[in-house]
């Protein structure tokens, strides 16, 4: 297959030059070229968040992002989070099976870092695109709820 | 103790089959049948495709026979001529590019001369429709207790009623995938299962290999849920006669719309009551027949119809039950392993029927469950006298107590008589599980485990049972911490791989904490005897012990063994289904707080209440996470999850048609455990991981009845049922 878009993006804080075939998604090319497996695939149309990343600094599923489309952009993914950060999701049972979890620490990193969203919004909203089918999701919205605080008792 | 392997899972470093980089590797796919049966009678390959680059395997390709090895060996592993479903396995095609196999796939034409599917269990075959026996049952199983039809001739009252439950889909994050390869005359397949020795047996089996030509790893899993104890052995034989063809690693990954069209589902029900009651509601005869869609090959219909009529009477005292049970072929997709594995079915039926004797009786919903709870010396369908000295009852009353149960129905009352648009209700269900294998199966798998000491003084412990997400790798290293006095870093877990594990039985039926678990403290204790330490030592004691051992056995292993013994006093009848039909029950409510919208009959949950008896919780957190998951797929089961078949085969297979629940379509769950230690589960557990799905469907549906005034019989109650109930003015289903 022919791969003759070149691309430079900023990947995890590092300048990336590479060609892309117009038909590759930015999943896979973060899974089969980049070896960033941590990014997960659930569902290949954007229902199920378990390949969450950030582009641009916001939460995007990037099975639906072609891999062409992130030229000159930023992107983020669960091999840039600090293993600190996740601690409270570890202790309220967050995770289970796992193949849903990147998705979710992703998403629920991106609720802490906008907790004004939390006016309008509730948790349990907010989390909703991303799928577990392990959890029944109180481990996950405990996670985020001990997140924030943690936040506010560091600001 | 935090989950063993939850920071790797947290940091996306813990990798799957499908995140395993293989150079040389191969993508392998799947060509399926288009029709529900038939003789196939040509197969077109595209003029578009160069087929020369691709390694193609069909049914002849295959060295032994060509059968799946399980209960019965009907199931082919590729479609020798003739199909019995769509979308059964014809041909496997591998290709250096994904994309490439991909297309190619679609390029594959199978024609089939199609003959008379059956596409509904409910109805009797005709003629040409038989496909089974003569009449089309896979198994036909019955229990007996007393004389039904004396009591329901002298009962005062007879209630009846027909209830149904609709396929459910797994939905475990992960697909369905294997990876197989060659190294020297060793194939190798790793991948995603709850079960590496089915996986082996199925593999050496038709590909006419030994068992020590043959190794099968477990990768980690992302979910599972019965979904991944007997399909994949489908997946690893398809991967493995590609790379043997081949030479070169093979992967076979299944994205979601082949995982959710072509793999098994919960088998559907329909289940009929007859029961005889005196004036106060007391059961005086349950008469019950059960029906599951089994699908077009036996697979493992028979053992989820055995669970699903043990537990069809539920949790009460009844002199006079007959269950009569009944697994129908169909030309669907093969139905499976399920979490709850039938019981969750005709649980749905007994605890739906329970609230509509309560309604025809005028008694109330509790106190009809209240009296007829089995009490400590009362048999159950089977003859099991139940004697563990639970207190049932109890259970029952902290879960209404938790919901605030009689407040909520007052305040229902006013609410419901002046809301213009939502209506309220709350409804309970009491429910039981039996812990692993059903019967004597314990005793058939014989199930072994390891406990090594290592040079260093560190342990491991040999398993077959694998982490799902269910606490595997966090439960055994507790239980061998505490069992040796030893600090949980240094217990080490292997590798579920068949070249060094022994086989400790499936990872199903609830089985691995309480009875594989049990088999870690009994290595435990024998790795002590070994080394000829007292059973009180404990830490450095023994970790010395193992260093100083190592240094007089060179080039040998220490291995402490266990191996499952059944329990005294346990006795079961597999020919009259009479007896002991597990070692223990775990016993649970759950009650729903329901809201239905009247302008979109959409129906939501409020409030959930689970409270259950399972001897002892190992882990908080996780046993918690368990009940709260469960809950979560009842919930789904009950509400949303709607399996939309064509020609036997799910037309919906994608996540946007195909719903289940989100973080926002469900409350908190609120879970209390009742702890009666079990003398025979690992620290006194009992099994926990099915029970939860036992219960939600009817707590809901109970609960929509409550709050609507309707009856609805069967789910899905998907908005359109309940609006078809609610505006035909027919309040009764079906």
């Amino acid at each position: 297959m022919s791969s003759n878009i070149p691309i430079t993006f900023e990947l995890n804080g590092e300048d990336v030059t590479l060609e892309v075939s117009p038909t590759e998604r930015l999943l896979d090319l973060l899974r089969y070229r980049l070896d960033l497996t941590g990014t997960k695939e659930g569902c290949g149309e954007g229902e199920c968040g378990a390949c969450t990343v950030y582009l641009d600094g916001l939460p995007v599923n990037s099975c639906l992002v072609p891999a062409y489309q992130i030229r000159g952009s930023r992107v983020d993914t669960i091999e840039s989070v600090d293993s600190e950060d996740v601690d409270p999701l570890l202790r309220s049972g967050a995770t289970q099976c796992g193949a849903c979890t990147p998705g979710v620490v992703m998403t629920a990193l991106w609720i802490r870092e906008h907790p004004g969203l939390l006016q309008t919004h509730t948790i349990r909203e907010l989390m909703a695109g991303n799928l577990c089918r392990c959890t029944g999701y109180d481990g996950i919205v405990e996670g985020v709820e001990e997140m924030l605080l943690r936040r506010d008792r560091a600001s | 103790m935090k989950r063993r392997e939850g920071l790797a899972k947290l940091m996306g470093r813990e990798r799957y089959v499908d995140d395993l980089q293989v150079d040389g590797c191969l993508w392998g796919m799947t060509v399926r049948s288009p029709a529900p049966r038939g003789r196939i009678t040509e197969i077109r390959f595209g003029r578009g495709v160069d087929w020369s680059e691709f390694v193609l395997v069909d049914h002849d390709d295959i060295p032994g026979p060509n059968e799946i090895f399980l209960i019965e060996h009907d199931q082919p592993a590729l479609a020798p001529g003739y199909v019995r479903h769509v979308h059964e396995p014809v041909l496997l095609l591998a290709h250096p590019e994904r994309a490439m196999v991909r297309r190619a796939v679609r390029e594959v034409e199978v024609i089939v001369a199609p003959e008379p599917p059956v596409l509904d269990y409910r109805v009797t075959p005709g003629a040409d429709q038989i496909q089974f026996g003569t009449d089309n049952v896979l198994k036909h199983l019955t229990i007996e207790k007393g004389d039904v039809e004396r009591a329901l001739a002298a009962a005062p009252h007879v209630v009846e009623g027909i209830y149904e439950t609709g396929a459910q889909e797994h939905v475990y994050l992960e697909n369905q995938g294997m990876l197989a390869y060659l190294e020297d005359d060793v194939l190798t397949v790793s991948g995603s299962m709850q079960c590496p020795y089915y996986v082996l047996q199925a593999l050496t089996h038709v590909l006419n290999r030994v068992a020590s030509q043959v190794r099968v790893i477990q990768t980690p899993t992302g979910g599972g849920f019965g979904g991944k104890e007997e399909y994949p052995s489908n997946v690893a034989i398809h991967a493995a006669l590609l790379a043997l063809k081949a030479q070169r690693p093979v992967k076979l990954i299944y994205d979601r719309s082949e995982d959710l069209a072509a793999t098994t589902k919960r088998h559907p029900s329909w289940v009929w009551h007859r029961t005889g009651l005196d004036r106060d509601g007391r059961l005086l005869a349950q008469d019950i027949q059960v029906l599951i869609d089994g699908g077009a090959y036996v697979t493992l219909s028979p053992v989820v119809l055995s669970r699903a009529i043990i537990h069809a009477a539920g949790p009460y005292s009844c002199d006079n039950v007959r269950i009569d049970g009944k697994a129908m072929l169909t030309n669907a997709v093969p139905f499976g392993a399920f979490r709850g594995f039938g019981a969750p079915q005709t649980q749905f039926a007994g605890e739906r029927h329970m609230d509509v004797i309560a309604e025809t009786l005028d008694v109330d919903p509790v106190e009809l469950r209240r009296i007829n709870l089995i009490r400590d010396g009362q048999a159950t369908s089977t003859g099991q006298v139940i004697h563990d000295g639970t207190d049932r009852e109890g259970v029952m009353q902290q879960a209404l107590d938790m919901a605030q149960y009689d407040e909520k129905r007052r305040e229902h009352l006013h609410f419901n008589a002046t809301h213009p648009s939502l209506r309220r209700g709350i409804g309970l269900a009491t429910f039981y599980h039996g812990a692993g294998f059903t019967g004597s199966g314990e005793v058939v798998l014989e199930s072994v485990l390891h406990v090594a000491g290592r040079p260093d003084g560190r342990v491991e412990v040999l398993s077959s049972n694998i982490e799902m997400g269910q606490g595997t790798l966090t439960v055994f290293t507790q239980l061998a911490a505490d069992r040796l006095g030893y600090d949980p870093a240094d217990v080490v877990i292997a590798e579920a791989d068949t070249s060094r594990v022994p086989n400790s039985g499936p990872t199903v039926a609830s089985r691995t904490s309480m009875i594989v678990g049990r088999l870690v403290e009994r290595a435990c204790d024998d790795l002590k005897t070994r080394l000829g330490l007292a059973a009180e030592a404990r830490g450095a004691a023994i970790k010395n012990a193992i260093i100083a051992w190592y240094r007089d056995h060179r080039n040998e292993e220490l291995l402490g063994r266990a191996q499952y013994h059944q329990p005294e006093g346990i006795s079961w009848d597999e020919r009259t289904y009479r007896g002991d039909a597990y070692g223990t029950f775990a016993w649970a409510t759950h009650v729903a707080e329901v809201e239905v919208d009247l302008r979109t009959y959409s129906s939501r949950v409020l409030d959930f209440v689970a409270v259950q008896e399972v001897g002892k919780v190992l882990n908080e957190t996780l046993a918690r996470g368990q009940v709260q998951g469960g809950v979560v797929q009842g919930i789904g089961w009950a509400l949303m999850e709607d399996c939309r078949f064509r020609d036997g085969a799910m037309e919906n297979n994608q996540l946007t048609n195909y719903l289940i629940p989100t973080s926002d379509d469900v409350p908190p769950i609120r879970v209390a455990f009742l702890e009666n230690p079990y003398p025979h589960g690992a620290h006194g557990a009992k099994g926990l991981g099915e029970l939860p799905v036992d219960g939600p469907a009817p707590a809901v549906v109970n609960a929509i009845a409550a709050a609507t005034g309707t009856d609805p019989r069967g789910i899905p109650v998907t908005p359109e049922r309940l609006m078809k109930l609610m505006e035909k003015k027919e309040p009764r289903d079906g």
